[in-house]
């Protein structure tokens, strides 16, 4: 970790492999977390209608646990998963080729540190994107909602809106950050080592890539339960 | 002048360099040969800093290598080039970004200049209109050839080519040796070769160390090889008919 972030050898060159990394981890990234934040969102808001049919509650409150359930844990934790094995068996199997193909040995006999120049755009787009991937997560699963109500009648599209906008607690937001963020760090650079320490051929480089993608996973379900005890 | 003495490397139990000395001079083809296992290899990625010696020291110029941490290195690193085996070209880049990598990094040359430099280089190696192709779109040959013109790019000081022939035809090897001789002689560079190819020992071989399990067995020029009277070495050079009998007409 500390050569990673040791200073670059010319900052044009790096910051064009962050600009690089940002786009593929993040537009590439789009597609997917659109698709699972969209039909998550639906299936929260219908899941929670169903559990919720009483006269005695509210209708909006439907809205209002879509809304806190898809900030606080769904769009941050679910889009985490995913994107440890999209872009993490990716940055490991990566990483992986590079080393057994002996292009991290070339590196290093340029004098370029390749821990830095390999590893530390990764992290950083990492840190950057996924958080802006879950907002996008966040008003995609609530669009998901509200076209679930709009389709299904469960609960009124008025009655969801008036949900989603009651008893706001910026705090939910701030959690949700602090996941992202932590999430994007963990799925790059557990991915990242699991790729540069990799020897052998191909088999390990697929070894890797699963080492990568189970222990970044476990570790963002770990971090989230502790991240919800200590800032909740 | 790379200068190494007393270079053990163990890994674990397994000692595969048992004391190895030697000098390597400018401007010659230095070749280091041996059986597979004998520890060649180990010992260039010792020189070069890929492995750290368990014991010994390593000199560049008569500046110990071994002792400098990573950034002491840098400047001695840029004055290397090397050949890899399977190339090791950067596969997400063109031909030409892989030769203007290095210039990128440590110059502050203008795009213009890269460029110019990338021609040179490929022009050199004869793979000149290849500046857009990728590392999948070239033969075995041409990547090796693309691996040199990268290796030259910086005007190394130090050049070191691991297994320049394998997997190559005879007559591409025989390009591919002639290329790193040409090199090695107008650019004046020390250059260390590991290779097994007995092509390369008599053609190119103007200073040879024979590793023989961890051991420095033999040392001498490609003349004196077929005159020597090591059996370790006789065995290894004179191993098929075909060299016996062109020894014999020698």
């Amino acid at each position: 970790m500390r050569l990673s972030f040791r200073r670059p050898e010319k900052f044009s060159v790096y910051w064009a492999e962050i600009m690089r990394e940002m786009v593929s981890v993040g537009i590439g990234s789009l597609g997917i977390i659109a698709i699972i934040s969209m039909f998550i969102g639906a299936a929260t808001t219908i899941q929670t209608a169903f559990q919720l049919i009483s006269d005695l509650i509210p209708r909006s409150v439907v809205g209002k646990i879509t809304r806190d359930s898809n900030i606080l844990e769904f769009s941050p934790t679910i889009s985490a998963l995913v994107l440890s094995g999209r872009i993490g068996s990716s940055i490991a199997s990566q990483i992986g080729t590079m080393r057994v193909t002996e292009q991290i040995d070339a590196l290093e006999i340029m004098g370029v540190n390749a821990p830095g120049y390999l590893i530390s755009p990764k992290i950083i787009s990492g840190v950057t994107m996924v958080p802006l991937l879950v907002i996008v997560s966040v008003f995609l699963a609530l669009t998901g909602g509200y076209i679930a109500c709009a389709v299904s009648h469960d609960v009124s599209v008025a009655d969801y809106i008036i949900g989603v906008q009651q008893d706001f607690n910026p705090v939910i937001v701030t959690v949700c950050a602090v996941k992202a963020v932590t999430f994007g760090f963990m799925i790059t650079s557990i991915c990242a080592y699991q790729g540069f320490y990799t020897s052998g051929g191909a088999l390990e480089v697929g070894q890797a890539a699963t080492r990568g993608v189970v222990y970044s996973c476990v570790m963002i379900i770990f971090a989230d339960l502790v991240i919800s005890r200590l800032l909740l | 002048m790379i200068e190494i003495k007393d270079v053990y490397k163990t890994f674990g139990e397994n000692e595969v360099l048992k004391g190895i000395s030697a000098n390597f001079k400018p401007g010659k083809n230095n070749l280091i040969i041996g059986t597979s296992g004998s520890g060649k290899t180990t010992l260039l990625k010792c020189i070069v800093g890929l492995h750290e010696p368990s014991m010994g020291e390593i000199f560049y110029d008569n500046e110990n290598f071994t002792t400098m941490n990573f950034e002491a290195r840098v400047p001695i690193r840029k004055q290397i080039g090397m050949l890899f085996q399977n190339s090791a070209l950067f596969d997400s880049m063109t031909v030409e970004e892989n030769i203007i990598f290095p210039l990128n990094l440590f110059t502050e040359m203008s795009k213009s200049e890269k460029l110019d430099r990338a021609n040179f280089c490929l022009k050199r190696v004869n793979l000149t209109g290849t500046n857009n192709l990728f590392p999948s779109e070239l033969s075995g040959g041409m990547k090796k050839r693309v691996g040199i013109a990268r290796a030259i790019s910086m005007q190394p000081k130090y050049l070191f080519v691991d297994e320049p022939n394998s997997g190559l035809d005879p007559k591409t090897a025989i390009l591919i040796d002639e290329l790193i001789s040409e090199i090695t002689e107008e650019y004046q560079t020390t250059t260390v070769i590991v290779t097994h190819d007995m092509n390369s020992v008599m053609g190119i071989g103007d200073h040879i160390v024979f590793l023989n399990n961890g051991e420095k067995w033999w040392e001498g020029s490609n003349h004196e090889i077929a005159h020597t009277n090591n059996k370790e070495l006789n065995e290894f050079v004179f191993a098929s008919k075909f060299m016996r009998a062109a020894r014999e007409k020698l």
